[in-house]
Formats: C-alpha cells, structure tokens, sequence
C-alpha cells in the first residue's frame, strides 16, 4: 500500500477523501463506518478517486455502502469515482423487473421451527393422507374402468413392467434372502444351542422367512430398485412434458403410466416372496448344517413348521407391500418437480415414503393377525 | 372471422404468486397468434393455462363460443380433440418409437384399422420430412426432428387449434426457418388457428398474423396487434424495442 494511497483532509463542514494508487481485495480497503464514525458538524462528503489506477468490486462495494451511510447521515456526497466504478455503480442501482419482495405472495420456505409446531406438523400428515387416499381413489377408479374395457392401459407395458420388476431382480433377491435366512439362523443357533434345541432352528427361519423377512426384504429391495425406478421415469417424463402430452391426448396418466406399474409389482412381488423364502429356508439349513443337523432333519423340521397360514400371511403382506411401493414410487414421480432436481427429489421421496408405508403396514398386518389370531 | 378464441380476464398465478393478471384478447380463426414477451413473463404459463394444465385463479377461456374453463372433464376432453398441441422439448413418448406415438391420437379417437393407421402415419411423416423413421425412438432422432415428429403427431387428427410452446427453441437458425415454414404451410393448408409462444423475432415476422406482448414488469397485456404494425406504431417504448431487437428509439424513427 502507498504511504498517499488514503488522505483525508477535513474542516468543520467538509471532509475530502482522496484515493490513490491500488484499492483492492489483497491492497487497500476503504471502510466507510471508519470514515465516518464521527461526522461532527459535517454537511458535505467529498470522494475524490480519480487518481485510482487498480481496483475491484470492493472498491464498488465500498462506494455504494459510502453512499448508504453518507444518505442516512444527511451528507451530502461529490463523488469522483475512475469510469469503470461509475459504470457499475450506475448498473447496481438500476434494477429492472420487479425485486423479489414486491412481488405478491413471495418466498413462503417453512422454517425449521415452523414445521415442527404440532398443529403445522398434523396438518401436513392429514394432507398427506388426504393425497395418498386420492392418488389410490384415482388408481382404483382407473383399474375398474380397465375391467369394465373403457379404460386404455396398455398390455405390452404392463408385460414390460413385470419383467423390470421381477426376473431383473432375481440375483439381488437371491443374494439377500439367502443371507437373511443365514442371519436368522444363526440368531437362533446361538440362544438354541443352550438348550440342545438346535434342531429348531429350522421352525425359527421357516417361520421368520414366510411371515416376516420374505416379504418385507423382498419389498424393501424393490422400494430401492423397482419403486425408485418409477419415480425417475415418470419425474423424468414430467419434466421432458410427456405428462402433459399424454393429457392432452385425453389419456389420464393414472391409467397410462401409473397402472401397469402398480399392476405389474403387485402380480410380481408375491412371487420374488415366494422365491425369497426358499432361498431364506435353505440359508438357515446353511447355519443347521454347521450345528451337526444333517439336511434330511433339517427338511423334515421345516415341513413341521410350514403351516399355510404362515404363506398366506406372507404373501398378503407381499400384495400390500407391493401396491404400496409401486403407489409411492409413482405418486412421487407424477407430483415431481419440473427440472433435474425435482426428479432426485422424487426418487429420494419415493423411497423415504415407501419404508414408511412398508413399516406402517406391517406392523398392522401383525397386529392384526395377532387380534385374529393367525 | 369470427373469433375462435376468446380469453376474458384470465389471471395467472402459481399459489398466491401472481404471474400474469386481467388478459383479455381473442384469436380469430385462421390467425397464427403469437404470445410474446421478455423471458420469464409468463408466455408458456398463459398456454398452460389456456391447454387446462393448469388452473387459473381467476377468467375463462372460449374455444368457439364454448366456455372451456368451467366445462365438465368429458366435454373437455373432446374439445381437446380437436386441438394439436406441441411442447418445447417435442415431449413424444420415450418409451414409444415414432409410429405407435403417432398412432396415439388414432387409437384413442378413430376406429382406423391398423393398416389405414400405417398409411396414414406414413403420409403425416412424410409431410414433416421424416418418412421412413417410423420404428426409430425419439432418443435416437436429432432435436429438430422430434420437434418435426412431434408436430407430425400434433396434425394426425386434422386439429383446428394448433399450439406451439416455443418450437425453434434450441434450433439453428436454417431448422428454425424451415419449422416456421412448415408451421405456416401446414396451417393454411388445413385452414387450422394457430397460437404460439415465442419470443424469436425472426419466427415473429415470418408467420404471425397477430400478436400480444405480455410484459415482465406490469405483469400484465401491454398490447396487440399484428407484430410489424406493433413495431413502428406500438404506444408503449419496451413493446416497440422488443420487436426492434432493443434499439427501438432508432428504428422507430425516434
């Protein structure tokens, strides 16, 4: 910095300012509070910059915060600026359009706060439930106009769709059902094995496999695969405005898009269950066979605790859990924003949304069963 | 001719955010309409609305005497079909190739078989200079020939109305031309009322019998007219720079 880079001379109305030399990010700064921390009897501000030869937005930010106090402590300012800095001083105070606070409405984000206040926070859980009970409404309506032949849903997508859902993923299923059998059976072994009752390690993982981790690791494989793939189509189909064209074809998108995918994980899940148990049983003969039960004992135990009730609870789970997956994945997807964004957002919803519902559900079927006694 | 469109009072707003308020203007049958106006005031949020994908919060929209706003979803509906509609990214069908997504339209509203169906997605193809695409997917064509493609399925009905969301977006400037002229030819041809939103000056003075300028500020129809009468005689500065290329004063004659 120059020894004159800064030289104010003042008297009892008048200051001068006088800048000179480099003023900018890594050099000299022009503080206006400093400046004129105590104004006195001053009536006139006198900037004199012609003599600046480098400077940067921060001299610009400067003048223009100068300005702001100089205006609010009724000085009146000369301003001597070099060409550049006017130019944009000039710029930064012409705002065209509207600034967004007069606009009507405005910016209405939630605050943190705002949203965990109960009353705020019922209010969103009542609305969800009011648009899920309307997406479904409008998905049974549409499914009914199939049945009764006005609808137009399309075969082929429907056929399409079960085939993404079900043999596509076969090998993740395989992998983790296999493994979920193993760690029921291991979970088992070692509280069993206490009392010499390992045989019933087979009982546990039938029982465990149909009526709980079958279906429901079943469904929550295809909340991430299958429900989070919907919700990227149809978000993407949002923003190239495919939607939009389906309806002014005076197609309803519910029966165009939503219903063969809804149809299509719900045909396809019960069966991935059905598929998931088998592996889960024979990982838990894995983990028996570890414990000297041989694999015709194994089997034979298994047989003993595979009432159909267990199957039946299973695979109605697995019809509930996959109209939900499919519903919150789709339902995420057709309410996407219009942009990129939108669309992870929808994706991230569609997952978040469907463990919710899976876990919900689930726990009402159990509580259910238990009230029946099933 | 009588008016074909008639849009009385229709404000815009999303939430309680208002985009556009009190437009009032008509289209007669057989103009090309142009809606036009600075980025972000709201042209395409207007076509929305004027399509039904979105609601206004206050006004009605007539197609030929016939309240669209307030009719039932089935009367809709029908009205719909007689509108061709093309959006800004072509919107076709991903998942569909070119045929079955002309073929849409047919299926849902004709009884053609599928051979009259060919033949006459064949001729429509053609009329767009895409015979001979019909099994390819719209990601294996170039933006401008989806957006050819997609006026291609805008036309399978023969529509009176056809509307436009800024088709030479994204376009060179010869594609553009020629999508113009395809436009234009295409509309006088079938005797079709075109409306359009655009704020390319070029496509302006080519084809646009009428216009409106919706402007950013005032959020409001600052005027209408045909465009090259707009662009000497405009009463207002910001309407006659637009049109000017943004040197009104000297165009104008000062």
């Amino acid at each position: 910095m120059r020894d004159d880079a800064l030289q104010i001379t003042r008297d009892d109305r008048q200051m001068l300012v006088v800048l000179r030399g480099s003023w900018s990010r890594e050099t000299s700064h022009l503080d206006p509070a400093t400046l004129l921390a105590d104004i006195g009897s001053l009536s006139t501000l006198k900037i004199d910059a012609s003599e600046v030869d480098d400077w940067d937005s921060t001299l610009v930010q400067a003048a223009i915060a100068l300005r702001a106090r100089a205006n609010a402590q009724d000085l009146e300012l000369l301003e001597d600026w070099p060409p550049g800095v006017s130019k944009l001083l000039v710029l930064a105070d012409a705002v065209p359009g509207a600034r967004p606070e007069d606009q009507q409405g405005g910016n209405s984000r939630a605050t943190l706060w705002s949203r965990l206040d109960p009353r705020v926070a019922s209010r969103a859980v009542g609305s969800e439930v009011a648009n899920l009970a309307e997406f479904v409404g409008a998905l049974v309506l549409s499914g009914l106009g199939l049945v009764t032949g006005s609808g137009r849903g399309r075969f082929r997508d429907f056929l399409y769709f079960c085939y993404q859902t079900g043999p596509n993923a076969l090998p993740i299923i395989s992998l983790t059902s296999f493994l979920v059998g193993l760690i029921l059976g291991y979970l088992g072994a070692v509280q069993l094995k206490q009392f010499g009752a390992e045989i019933y390690v087979a009982d546990l993982v039938t029982v465990g496999v149909l009526r709980e981790m079958g279906p429901l690791m079943t469904a929550i494989i295809l909340a991430g695969r299958t429900g989070a793939a919907y919700a990227a189509q149809l978000g993407t189909m949002r923003v190239n405005e495919e939607v939009d064209a389906i309806e002014i074809l005076g197609v309803s998108p519910m029966e165009f898009l939503v219903l063969p995918r809804v149809a299509a994980i719900i045909v396809m899940t019960p069966l991935l269950t059905l598929f998931a148990n088998v592996l889960g049983i024979l990982g838990g003969g894995l983990v028996s066979s570890g414990l000297g039960v041989t694999p015709l004992q194994y089997w034979s135990e298994v047989q003993v605790a595979l009432y159909p009730s267990h199957l039946v609870v299973g695979l109605v789970k697995a019809v509930l859990f996959g109209a939900l997956v499919g519903i919150a994945g789709c339902r995420a997807g057709l309410n996407s924003g219009r942009n990129s964004e939108g669309v992870g957002k929808a994706t991230t919803e569609a997952v978040v949304v469907a463990m919710v519902y899976l876990i919900i559900a689930d726990a009402l079927v159990n509580i259910t069963c238990q009230l029946l006694d099933i | 001719m009588g008016a074909a469109i008639e849009v009385t009072d229709l404000t815009l707003a999303y939430g309680e955010r208002v985009i556009q308020r009190d437009l009032t203007f008509t289209v007669a049958a057989g103009d090309v309409f142009v809606i036009m106006g600075g980025s972000g005031c709201g042209k395409s949020t207007l076509l929305r609305n004027m399509l039904g994908l979105e609601h206004p919060a206050r006004g009605e929209v007539q197609y030929d005497g016939h309240s669209y706003t307030s009719a039932s979803p089935a009367r809709q509906r029908q009205m719909r079909m007689n509108w061709g509609v093309t959006f800004q990214q072509g919107a076709l069908i991903s998942a569909m190739t070119l045929a079955e997504n002309l073929s849409l339209p047919l299926e849902l509203y004709t009884s053609m078989s599928a051979g009259e169906r060919a033949d006459l997605i064949s001729l429509k193809l053609s009329l767009v200079g895409l015979e001979g695409y019909q099994n390819y997917f719209p990601s294996e064509i170039s933006g401008g020939m989806r957006k050819r493609a997609a006026l291609a399925r805008a036309i399978m009905l023969d529509p009176e109305f056809l509307f436009f969301d800024e088709p030479s977006a994204g376009l060179d400037p010869i594609s553009s031309r020629r999508l113009d002229d395809l436009i234009a030819t295409l509309a006088e041809s079938m005797g079709a009322t075109v409306v359009m939103v655009t704020h390319e000056l070029d496509s302006i003075f080519a084809i646009a019998t009428q216009s409106i300028y919706l402007d950013n500020e005032s959020r409001t129809l600052l005027d209408q007219g045909p465009p090259l009468h707009l662009k000497t005689h405009s009463e207002h500065a910001v309407v006659r720079e637009f049109l000017n290329r943004g040197v009104a004063e000297a165009a104008a004659g000062g």
